[in-house]
């Protein structure tokens, strides 16, 4: 056994068809929505970007249309990032490896750099044939078109990812007057870098080599999951075969090669399942063309699952070669099982997890309180002998008016509050400025008295101009030593 | 012995690679070269190292080093860093060096602005005996509390800081409390019965317990310390004569402390920071210090 393999390059035919569409398709409209959706706008009112989708670090917030995010709130994003990983394994449990084969940035990045390979550099043998050729004025120029499109379309898909950073038309005008930071030239040169270096170079190899997902998307299979299929009962023996000739004794795969040579994971669909099949379909569209022209059925590879193969195998079900319908082959319907604990569960989690995200995004408040108690000193001793502890409390307003609150505490008797806001002035009314943190020092008093340790006492907020819709805006839990 | 390997084309068996020759315990070394990028970004820092050396300092020579040709040197890095960071302070500062404490205090930006450089300065100079949030320990006053020996004002506090205590200062604060005990072989100013008297007195003043021992006490007191601590140990801030009559001990209120310090006398001592920091700090740390929770 070989424990190295050292690279080929790879060379995937040009081929047309329903799965071919599907991922023009796909391309488009991804593509598409990474490009554009900088340039939406949503209407916050003023003083706040109107970008529907930002990442503002400067101004410290994530805009995502009517959700606005504090950093205090990152951990929504873990939600995020929970809820895209079981998606993830909820897709693969139905449909196997759509997610790689149709979605997912390297693929479709190399899909549109092949695009432009074959575009300068014709299909795959007129490639392979420029490559092993000597140096010419036609092969420099070819080549040299390639990267130059190739950077281009990298420096577009930088330039596209800082203006989720910043306000895209305002950065558009400085970027053409280059009047840009060296952070923003530097994310630009980078991601330009790495978008033509993945999808020109790495290829395939960063799905075979690199990526945890396409490794442990096989623990989300099951013998009811879709994959690609080859039906080697129907197709064995393979060989060639004439037109006009018997099939008899004959497999219907006639060793064409086409599956393979339009593969862009460079595999041979026929061994069966394999760790680096993206599940993209292009073998099917390349077979099921050479069954049209051969006049046999399509589907002799498809999607379908292993239980549906096993079953024909073991002869529960006949294999319903397609029926010529006018002409037309028709490929059978496939017998899906849909709803498997496995699914089930997927679909529990994600419905729970989705919805628990929904409401605390929806019932997040838009006042925060938090109250740190200092720690040195613990407490004070005044020399009538109360005792006071510190603290210091941050209000989040993230409305966009401005609010006015009130502090009390409960739990501990006796409590005498004082508030100092900043120029050690003791206040009642606490103001907030609309979308901003207010930091303030409080002071807690309490008489001499027998009781010694911690008790427990708790800040309530309210907020004196909504009184009756918001009786109790935020409120933390603390301690008093004494 | 025309057909015998060579000894430099010999292949390993297993990999099909050439070794080097080097054997150790019938273990060959392969003869794999590094990667050709690898030598190319090695052979691309030394170039690198060429343009390093001709631009910047680098090699010593006998009395000194070459200085390159961008004349580039850490100190005047150091110099352009310092001098922005006090041209980026130059606004706060110098509105705080012309303001008085009440012109701050009506400032809550300048305030905050003080109050954080007092903050720095506090931790850095002044942590080490009155602890990192002012809180004090025994002999070193709690800043945090309403208790003051030489008063709780910012400008009082400032005074304080500028001649300290016991110091080297001219006009430091340098009344200290006598040894009324016999010491050192010298005759007390009290008997131990006495003194032990007039602390039953001391420890009791917040809450009067009628007794032989206060009535005695209280008669060692009017004779011996009111002139320092006051009628019934209200304090003398002009003496930093400390309140007896409250709940804070700098020492320790009980009784055994207290006859230790009637017999033996106590001196605090702060330094003068008035030579050791600028009046900008100092006022600050005046600042820092009046707002803990116990300036007047």
């Amino acid at each position: 056994m070989s424990l190295f393999e050292t690279a080929r390059k790879i060379y995937p035919r040009r081929v047309k068809g329903t799965f071919r569409s599907l991922k023009w398709l796909s391309m488009i409209v991804l593509l598409g929505i990474y490009y554009a959706a900088p340039w939406l706008r949503w209407d916050r009112g003023p003083h706040v970007p109107d970008q529907a989708i930002l990442v503002d670090l400067v101004g410290q917030r994530g805009y995502f249309f009517g959700i606005e995010i504090w950093p205090q709130e990152v951990y929504l994003l873990v939600g995020v990032l929970i809820l895209a990983a079981i998606g993830l394994f909820f897709a693969t449990a139905l449909l196997g490896r759509v997610w790689c084969g149709y979605a997912c940035p390297q693929t479709v990045w190399t899909d549109l750099f092949v695009w432009v390979e074959r575009f300068v550099q014709g299909d795959r043998n007129a490639r392979r044939k420029l490559d092993e050729s000597a140096w010419t004025l036609e092969k420099l120029w070819k080549k040299t078109l390639t990267h130059l499109i190739w950077l281009l379309i990298g420096a577009v898909t930088g330039g596209a990812w800082v203006f989720y950073f910043n306000d895209a038309p305002t950065l558009f005008s400085d970027l053409w007057h280059l009047d840009v930071s060296w952070s923003v030239l530097g994310w630009i040169m980078a991601l330009t870098l790495s978008t033509y270096f993945m999808a020109g170079f790495a290829r395939e190899n960063v799905c075979t080599y690199m990526c945890p997902y396409a490794r442990f998307q096989s623990a989300m299979f099951d013998k009811d999951t879709l994959i690609i299929t080859y039906e080697a009962e129907r197709g064995e023996p393979r060989g060639k075969h004439k037109k006009g000739e018997s099939w008899d004794g004959k497999g219907h795969c006639i060793d064409c090669d086409s599956c393979v040579i339009v593969c862009p994971m460079g595999i041979d669909i026929r061994d069966g399942l394999q760790m680096q099949c993206i599940s993209c379909g292009l073998c099917i569209d390349a077979c099921n063309s050479v069954m049209d022209k051969i006049e046999l059925p399509r589907g002799l590879i498809r999607y379908d699952t292993e239980s549906n193969q096993r079953q024909r195998r073991e002869g529960y079900r006949t294999l319903d070669i397609a029926h010529r319908k006018g002409g037309k082959t028709v490929v059978p319907p496939q017998k899906m099982r849909w709803v498997r604990p496995r699914t089930v569960a997927y679909a529990l989690i994600l419905s729970t997890v989705g919805s628990l995200m929904l409401s605390a995004i929806v019932l997040r408040p838009m006042t925060e309180l938090t109250v740190n108690h200092a720690r040195a000193p613990q407490f004070v001793r005044l020399s009538d002998g109360s005792v006071r502890n510190n603290y210091q409390i941050k209000i989040l307003n993230k409305s966009h008016d401005d609010r006015a609150y009130h502090l009390s505490t409960q739990g501990l008797s006796q409590a005498r509050l004082e508030v100092l806001a900043a120029g050690d002035e003791a206040v009642e009314t606490l103001h907030v400025p609309a979308n901003s943190v207010a930091s303030f020092r409080v002071r807690v008093d309490t008489p001499e008295a027998p009781t010694h340790g911690r008790s427990d006492i708790r800040f309530l907020l309210s907020d004196t101009q909504n009184p009756v819709k918001t009786p109790e805006s935020a409120r933390h839990d603390s301690y008093f030593i004494r | 012995m025309s057909d015998a390997p060579e000894p430099h084309k010999d292949i390993d068996s297993h990999t099909g690679v050439e070794t080097t020759g080097h054997e150790w315990d019938g273990l060959k070394e392969l003869n794999n070269p590094a990667p050709r990028w690898w030598l190319i970004v090695w052979m691309l820092t030394i170039v690198w190292a060429i343009g390093y050396w001709v631009v910047y300092p680098s090699w010593p020579t006998l009395s000194g080093h070459t200085k390159g040709i961008a004349g580039w040197t850490q100190y005047d890095k150091l110099k352009h860093e310092q001098a922005e960071i006090t041209q980026r302070q130059s606004g706060w500062l110098g509105k705080f060096h012309k303001a008085s404490f009440p012109e701050i205090k009506q400032d809550p930006v300048l305030f905050e602005f003080a109050r954080a450089g007092g903050e720095v300065v506090f931790k850095e100079n002044c942590a080490a005996c009155h602890g990192a949030g002012g809180e004090g320990r025994r002999g070193y006053p709690n800043l945090n509390d309403d208790d003051w020996l030489f008063g709780g004002t910012a400008e009082d506090i400032y005074n304080t800081i500028n001649v300290g205590s016991h110091s080297t200062h001219p006009n430091t604060h340098a009344v200290a409390m006598p040894a009324f005990g016999a010491v050192m072989g010298r005759e007390g100013m009290l008997t131990p019965a006495q003194i032990d008297d007039v602390a039953t007195y001391v420890s009791y003043l917040r809450q009067p317990v009628a007794s032989a021992a206060f009535t005695r006490g209280q008669a060692v007191f009017q004779q011996n310390c009111v002139s320092c601590h006051g009628e019934g140990g209200i304090g003398n801030r002009q003496m930093g004569a400390p309140r007896l009559n409250d709940a804070i001990w700098l020492y320790g209120g009980d009784k055994a402390t207290l006859v230790q310090t009637i017999t033996k006398g106590r001196a605090g001592v702060m330094p003068s920071w008035q030579s050791r920091m600028s009046d900008d700090s100092r006022r600050q740390v005046a600042i820092y210090v009046h707002s803990l929770g116990g300036g007047e």
